[in-house]
């Protein structure tokens, strides 16, 4: 089985396009650190300006940690299509060559196949999110340096200490990396279905805008449905940001104000994905290969 | 010792009984059944559509089949796929490869989903065999389609197998490519002892490398047998191209060739012993009759006329 996984993952990562989503976010996101490099007084001033008249806050504002913030909030919900790229042709782009039938005549079974298949997109879906991780909170550490991190939610205000946040992205990314592992097992589903690459990437990137749209509905009707898609669950990595507070309304250090959330989170993310690639495996084995 | 020797040589490597298969209302294959034994060369032929391809990928169990068994090696591919795909080398159709890898790139990944360690000199010397060794490093995007068929060849033998299913191995390929494979055939199959089950829509391929030939017309076996019964070199049919075909018809048919006469609309056809043709030839020109050209016409389609006007 290992063999099979280097060899998905060498095919991978031998291919121009896998560099792209690289290219996409590493661009994405020194464009916008170095905007707010240049002009992120401003920036701050425009966050700040319903609270300055009520609140004093000391520090660095614009630290490293907020800014990794703003870039997960914007990146994290495009990041799917990019992974889209590479799982939704995992298996339909192969059809599509022709070489599907040159795999699925050597000794390995068709579950050794996709289920390879599957972890070789997993693991490259894991290294954009590394990448991305590295990109938006070590590279913007290092630029904008550290401090407490201080967040306007809609209605409140909260304030991390400083030596109370890393873990909090270490969590926030491992969540993500249920979400977007999640989108490559609803690309792989995709490719299952097709013979060529188009078709279950634009498939997949549809599904995931269609969903999207149905859990920020706020309609009686979906509110049945919503607790179940996969699309509601996606962005609660910003769960690990929201902290418990106690009677003098103080941040208790190293709580999660919604524990509960975060694992139901998980185990429905989980589910999709175990779902999604069953479901693959299924239907490639019972296909004839005509490509 | 005996029963070594005869799982060897009198073994049937496939087994196919009874196969059919249906896409919707369309038969691709209808109640197929044939042996191919070990060490043979067996020729599988038929027209494009005729259901050469489909029959090859349930043998390498890409297609299930909607009824009817297959055995290879005296298993089940259904039961023991794996354990009888390792001793299996095959090419189906087109040379489909990956563009952004070499050829060597290729032969390395393959040889590594094969439970046997293939040596990087295996590497080398399949890619010899075929004749690439000279482009091994090579990126497949740069490749002719010819190039890509070698590479196709090169990927099914890389790991020594005992049968060799190669589905028109030649597509693609210029007159001495084509060359070349029919001696690497020859040379598989006398040489190293393999069975090599080879497809084709031409006739004049298969005649002359397969010891034994299947033939199928609309998913059905339309003839089986010794390639050497079947196409018997003393009676060929040939074409005859002349200025004046009524007047040529009337010297034929006059000359005492008339038993040899074909009926077709194309032109004057003839099935006749290859040593009539000179004479034929010298009994027109002597009448007058200005000769174009002979052909002898051995493409499939011909050869179902001559099965037929057998009957």
């Amino acid at each position: 089985m290992w063999s099979l996984i280097q060899i998905e993952l060498y095919k991978i990562f031998r291919r121009p396009r896998t560099y792209i989503a690289f290219g996409a976010i590493a661009a994405l996101i020194v464009i916008i650190q170095f905007g707010l490099k240049i002009d992120g007084d401003t920036y701050a001033g425009f966050l700040m300006k319903d609270i300055k008249d009520t609140l004093t806050v000391d520090g660095k504002v614009l630290n490293g940690y907020l800014i990794c913030y703003i870039l997960l909030q914007l990146l994290l919900v495009h990041v799917p299509l990019l992974v889209a790229l590479i799982a939704a042709d995992m298996i339909s782009g192969e059809a599509n060559l022709g070489t599907l039938r040159l795999l699925f005549t050597t000794p390995y079974s068709r579950t050794h196949w996709v289920l390879a298949k599957f972890i070789a997109a997993s693991m490259y879906t894991i290294l954009l999110l590394i990448w991305l991780a590295f990109l938006a909170l070590f590279a913007s550490m290092w630029i904008f340096g550290t401090d407490d991190l201080f967040l306007m939610k809609s209605n409140y205000v909260v304030l991390i200490e400083q030596s109370d946040v890393l873990w909090r992205y270490i969590g926030a990314f491992v969540f993500a990396s249920f979400s977007l592992l999640t989108v490559t097992s609803l690309g792989f589903l995709m490719s299952s279905l097709s013979s060529n690459s188009v078709g279950p990437i634009v498939g997949t990137m549809s599904a995931i805008v269609f969903f999207t749209i149905l859990s920020t509905l706020n309609i009686p009707l979906f509110n049945i449905v919503k607790p179940y898609l996969f699309t509601t669950h996606m962005n609660n990595w910003k769960e690990f940001f929201d902290i418990k507070v106690n009677i003098d309304n103080e941040a208790i250090r190293g709580s999660i104000l919604n524990i509960p959330k975060i694992k139901t989170s998980i185990m429905v993310l989980t589910l999709h994905i175990i779902l999604f690639v069953t479901a693959s495996v299924i239907i490639i084995k019972k296909k004839d290969i005509l490509s | 010792m005996f029963g070594v020797l005869c799982y060897k040589f009198c073994m049937a490597v496939i087994k196919v009984e009874n196969i059919s298969k249906h896409f919707g209302a369309l038969k691709a294959v209808d109640n197929l059944s044939f042996e191919v034994e070990a060490g043979q060369v067996f020729g599988f032929l038929g027209q494009n559509g005729s259901g050469k391809s489909t029959t090859i990928r349930m043998l390498l169990s890409l297609i299930h089949p909607s009824s009817g068994s297959i055995e290879l090696f005296g298993k089940s591919i259904q039961k023991n796929r794996a354990s009888i795909l390792e001793q299996v080398g095959a090419i189906i159709e087109r040379p489909d490869l990956y563009p952004y890898l070499s050829a060597t790139e290729h032969l390395q990944l393959f040889a590594k989903v094969r439970k046997q360690k293939i040596e990087a000199s295996r590497i080398i010397d399949t890619l010899t065999q075929v004749g690439l060794s000279h482009r091994a490093q090579d990126k497949v995007q740069t490749f002719s389609l010819g190039m890509k068929q070698r590479l196709g060849i090169a990927i099914a033998l890389v790991h020594n197998p005992s049968l060799i299913i190669l589905d028109e191995p030649t597509n693609g390929l210029d007159p001495q490519g084509i060359a070349d494979i029919r001696a690497l055939i020859q040379h598989l199959a006398k040489e190293e002892g393999k069975t090599i089950f080879v497809s084709s829509h031409l006739l004049s391929e298969i005649e002359q490398v397969a010891n034994q030939i299947l033939i199928i017309h609309q998913g059905k076996k339309m003839v089986e047998g010794v390639t050497k019964e079947l196409l018997d070199p003393e009676k060929r049919i040939v074409q005859i191209k002349t200025m004046d075909d009524v007047k040529a018809l009337a010297i034929i048919v006059a000359g005492g060739f008339s038993q040899y006469l074909l009926t077709r609309k194309e032109g004057i056809f003839l099935k006749l012993p290859t040593t009539a043709i000179p004479v034929l030839n010298e009994s027109l020109v002597q009448s007058g009759i200005a000769v174009l050209g002979i052909e002898t016409k051995n493409s499939l389609e011909d050869y179902f006329l001559q099965i037929t006007s057998n009957a």
